[in-house]
């Protein structure tokens, strides 16, 4: 199998940033990445996107533009279009690219795979038509196209106001906004002020996006306590009801409905790997386990980036940094003297970086309603399980997710749990009365996205001779195993 | 008083052994370390066989098969069981000549359910079969069942008739007291020590280690079997498929998904409590459907993992009383074919249990075997 020193797995503002850390000590880093172009969820398309008017999308995004150009200096090996479907503890690496399946080991390994839209389950968000904010935006990047008007946004946090502005300015109807914050929220927030006017550049930015979406006359709707999507086959209208009218049902057409509710890390990786996961209150997911360096508890393994708990893109850039520095460090690429004078001006930077997050995580932390929706929402959309099937299998005493798995299905499907995973082990800890730690969350299982049988089949390709031998054809009539 | 039964592994051959016992009057508590079913008891592929077993393990096969025909009677679910038949397929004629070798060994010892299938017959019954195969053995009655689902209804029926269960309580040591009963010490703060009559070990890949604690010589190594399960795909295989040269069982499930195993092992973690799929021999395994089933190239697979089991040296099981001690019952060590076999052994265990002689032969499985350590190499095992 070959090895390389070190591989980063994903090109986001963490991936890109360490990749660029790696190659300025020398080291020449392998950066794999399952889009065909760099950027991750938030410089997405950057080279590429259709919509060059810098306003459009607005000025975070155009930050990405100096992590994209070091990657084409050839100092990173940089490979777009490489999925990794498997992974494990001793660094083996299993790629796909085109139809060719692939195993490589790694020595360092950088997970820098991102965050996730967080599951919002609602009646009817099983409907074509109703996607993710997050998804819609990446669609509106890539290639300028406006999910189909008229269009409603439901849900809280800053992307929510960001996804909405760059639909309006990109001339789609936004019919409404159906902001879901409870008002308890703003009161819990205002108690981490200080980090708020801290991170300042951030509230301004807020504030004037919503002062953008007023301007261009678009409903606002506060404090949404319940949410439809309805429609015959596909979306049709949003029905709502709001705190300040809860007796009454109000309505609006919509063809598309864009849900969010702020993004969590995604832990498909960590989790396969089998590393420790620490509940984060704050932020309602689960996070990796690292250090202030990115070291995880899993040996050879780091975690940049949102991967490991939210911060946004510029602290994932500093923390690709550190996990690369990291990294270097511990292939002797870089004594401890030069990587405290490396490491400490970014801790400085992150730390400022950070200021503003416990502000946005009170401000914007879904209510409980949302995550632990009623007994008839669809909560696993792959297997078609509900709120309710989930409940009435924890009564029968199923207490963790895996064994949830083993009596509903649920989990089970092609999403691997990603759209589930939070909401069954919110929806246990609180039917059992147990806590979210000791509920537990899936047992992940290779591979990370699918991959044909042909395509895995090409992977035996590079097996060696023992290994042929091992598991050569055995005599007809002895024992073989098939239960 | 009655008399108390401590079963040590909470997979299928304790749920089934739990059931039976506490049927026939004993105080059972099951000790599972984990969860019930946490590992190959879960998670197999749920063939249920009969089709090329060893010899000496017939006659239970055909038995258990007659309890899962009437799974439903005796335990309140019939498991998922469907009788689609199994599916021996030979890929050239010498392969076919040992085919009909086998189905000669298996007429001469009496028993008529292994049937040869020509190639225009194999061919009817698996039209999707690549062209290249030439004919097949088969087993009708036999079948495929949900692991999980038994393993579920066993348990459950055995609470019914009062067995007792522990899960997550592990067992630390294990003490006679004056060869008159067990002593087992646990990892568990309300559980410390649990005292019986009887001590059942059913402890799959960890039964190896309890048997080394009680002295027991057994040649078992614990081994993770990998799976795999593509997407749903539109209905196109009735049977079970096996390969007579290679390591496979391929099936469709009802719901569209098919699963694809053969007693390919991963690798067990160093923890000993998790395993994980090795890609590279899995890729072989993948290599042999497809050589099986062409079409299925762009079919996209949705999940790998592995369960662990216990595996002997010569690939039968442990099952029958201890060589060292009274009242120690050894049923383990089923190598990666026990699924079927778990809806009878626990007959078998309460008929010890009772000190009655079984009604099937169970000489070939004694645990005596290891004691004279073999020089021939590991073979006969499912591989």
């Amino acid at each position: 199998m070959r090895t390389i020193p070190l591989a980063i797995i994903g090109a986001g503002p963490a991936g890109m940033a360490a990749a660029a850390t790696a190659a300025r000590y020398g080291l020449k880093p392998v950066l794999f990445d399952e889009q065909p172009a760099p950027g991750g969820q938030i410089y997405r398309a950057l080279e590429s996107t259709p919509l060059r008017r810098p306003e459009l999308l607005g000025e975070d995004y155009w930050h990405g533009k100096s992590l994209v150009q070091a990657l084409r200096d050839g100092a990173i090996d940089y490979r777009p279009g490489h999925t990794v479907w498997q992974l494990n503890r001793d660094g083996e690496v299993g790629l796909l690219a085109g139809d060719r399946a692939e195993l490589i080991r790694a020595e360092r390994i950088v997970l820098a795979t991102g965050a996730q839209e967080r599951p919002f389950p609602i009646p009817g968000w099983t409907l074509p038509g109703v996607m993710g904010a997050g998804a819609a935006q990446v669609l509106l990047k890539t290639s300028g196209v406006a999910a189909q008007a008229p269009l409603v946004l439901a849900g809280s946090g800053p992307l929510l106001y960001l996804v909405a502005a760059q639909y309006s300015r990109a001339g789609a109807a936004v019919a409404a906004i159906l902001e879901t914050t409870p008002r308890e929220n703003f009161r819990h927030a205002a108690g981490h002020i200080g980090g708020a006017v801290k991170g300042w550049r951030y509230l301004r930015k807020g504030l004037s996006l919503l002062k953008e979406l007023k301007r261009a006359g678009i409903r606002h709707e506060h404090q949404v306590t319940e949410l439809h999507a309805e429609g015959n086959g596909r979306l049709q209208h949003v029905r709502w009801r709001t705190a300040a009218r809860p007796d009454v049902w109000q309505q609006c057409d919509a063809t598309t409905l864009l849900l969010h509710h702020g993004v969590v890390p995604n832990v498909q990786m960590t989790r396969a790997l089998g590393g420790e996961h620490d509940w984060s209150e704050a932020q309602l997911c689960w996070c990796p386990r690292r250090d202030s360096l990115g070291r995880s508890d899993i040996e050879g393994f780091f975690i940049a980036g949102d991967g490991g708990g939210i911060g946004g893109a510029k602290s994932a850039a500093l923390q690709g940094e550190l996990a690369a520095l990291a990294a270097l460090a511990s292939l002797d690429l870089l004594d401890d003297v030069a990587l405290h004078r490396e490491t400490a001006p970014r801790h400085r930077a992150l730390a400022s970086e950070l200021a503003i997050r416990p502000f946005l995580d009170a401000l914007y932390r879904p209510g409980d309603r949302w995550r632990r929706p009623a007994d008839e929402v669809i909560v696993c959309r792959c297997e078609e399980v509900s709120a309710g099937e989930v409940r009435r299998v924890a009564k029968l005493g199923c207490s963790g997710p895996n064994q949830m798995k083993s009596f509903t299905r649920c989990g089970m499907g092609p999403c691997q749990g990603r759209l589930c995973g939070l909401t069954v082990s919110e929806i246990l800890a609180e039917e059992t009365g147990q806590s979210i730690e000791q509920t537990g969350y899936y047992r992940l299982r290779p591979p990370f996205k699918p991959i044909t049988l042909g395509q895995m089949a090409s992977a035996a390709d590079g097996t060696d001779y023992g290994q042929r031998q091992q598991q050569g054809s055995t005599a007809v009539v002895t024992e073989k195993a098939s239960s | 008083m009655k008399p108390r039964a401590l079963v040590v592994g909470g997979g299928l051959h304790g749920a089934c052994a739990a059931m039976h016992l506490a049927s026939s009057g004993f105080d059972v508590t099951v000790i599972e370390k984990q969860y019930a079913g946490r590992h190959a008891s879960g998670v197999n592929a749920g063939g249920v066989r009969r089709l090329g077993r060893h010899p000496a393990e017939i006659p239970l096969a055909v038995a258990a098969l007659e309890r899962w025909q009437r799974l439903e009677a005796l335990i309140g679910d019939n498991g998922g069981f469907h009788a689609c038949g199994q599916i021996k397929v030979a890929e050239n004629v010498d392969e076919m000549t040992a085919l009909e070798a086998r189905a000669a060994q298996v007429r001469e010892l009496g028993f008529d359910h292994e049937i040869l299938l020509s190639r225009a017959e194999l061919r009817r019954r698996v039209p999707a079969i690549a062209s290249h195969c030439v004919g097949a053995l088969a087993c009708d009655g036999d079948g495929a069942a949900d692991p999980y689902r038994t393993l579920t209804a066993w348990r459950r029926r055995s609470q019914r008739k009062g067995a007792r269960w522990l899960e997550g309580v592990r067992v630390t040591n294990i003490e006679t007291i004056r060869s008159e009963g067990w002593r087992l010490w646990t990892d568990h703060s309300d559980f410390r020590c649990l005292e019986g009559d009887w001590l059942i070990n059913c402890a799959g890949g960890w039964a190896g280690e309890l048997s080394q604690w009680l002295g027991e010589r057994v040649e078992l190594e614990p081994r993770a079997l990998m799976m795999t399960i593509t997407e749903r795909i539109s209905p196109f295989l009735v049977p079970v498929i096996g390969a007579a040269g290679r390591a496979l069982s391929f099936k469709q499930r009802e719901n569209g998904t098919v699963m694809i195993g053969g007693g390919l092992f991963g690798s067990i973690d160093t923890d000993g409590e998790s395993s994980k799929v090795n890609f590279r021999r899995l890729a072989k395994n993948i290599e042999s459907a497809l050589a099986l089933f062409p079409f299925m190239r762009e079919t996209k697979i949705i999940r790998n993992w592995t369960g662990i089991e216990g595996v002997t040296i010569d690939g039968l099981p442990v099952l029958g009383n201890s060589a060292r001690y009274d009242r120690l019952i050894h049923s383990f060590g089923y190598s990666a074919h026990g699924f079927q076999l778990s809806a009878i052994t626990g007959e078998i265990v309460r008929d010890l249990a009772c000190e009655r002689e079984p009604k099937l032969p169970i000489t070939p499985f004694a645990i005596q075997r290891f004691d004279t350590p073999r020089s021939t190499a590991r073979a006969g095992h499912a591989t």
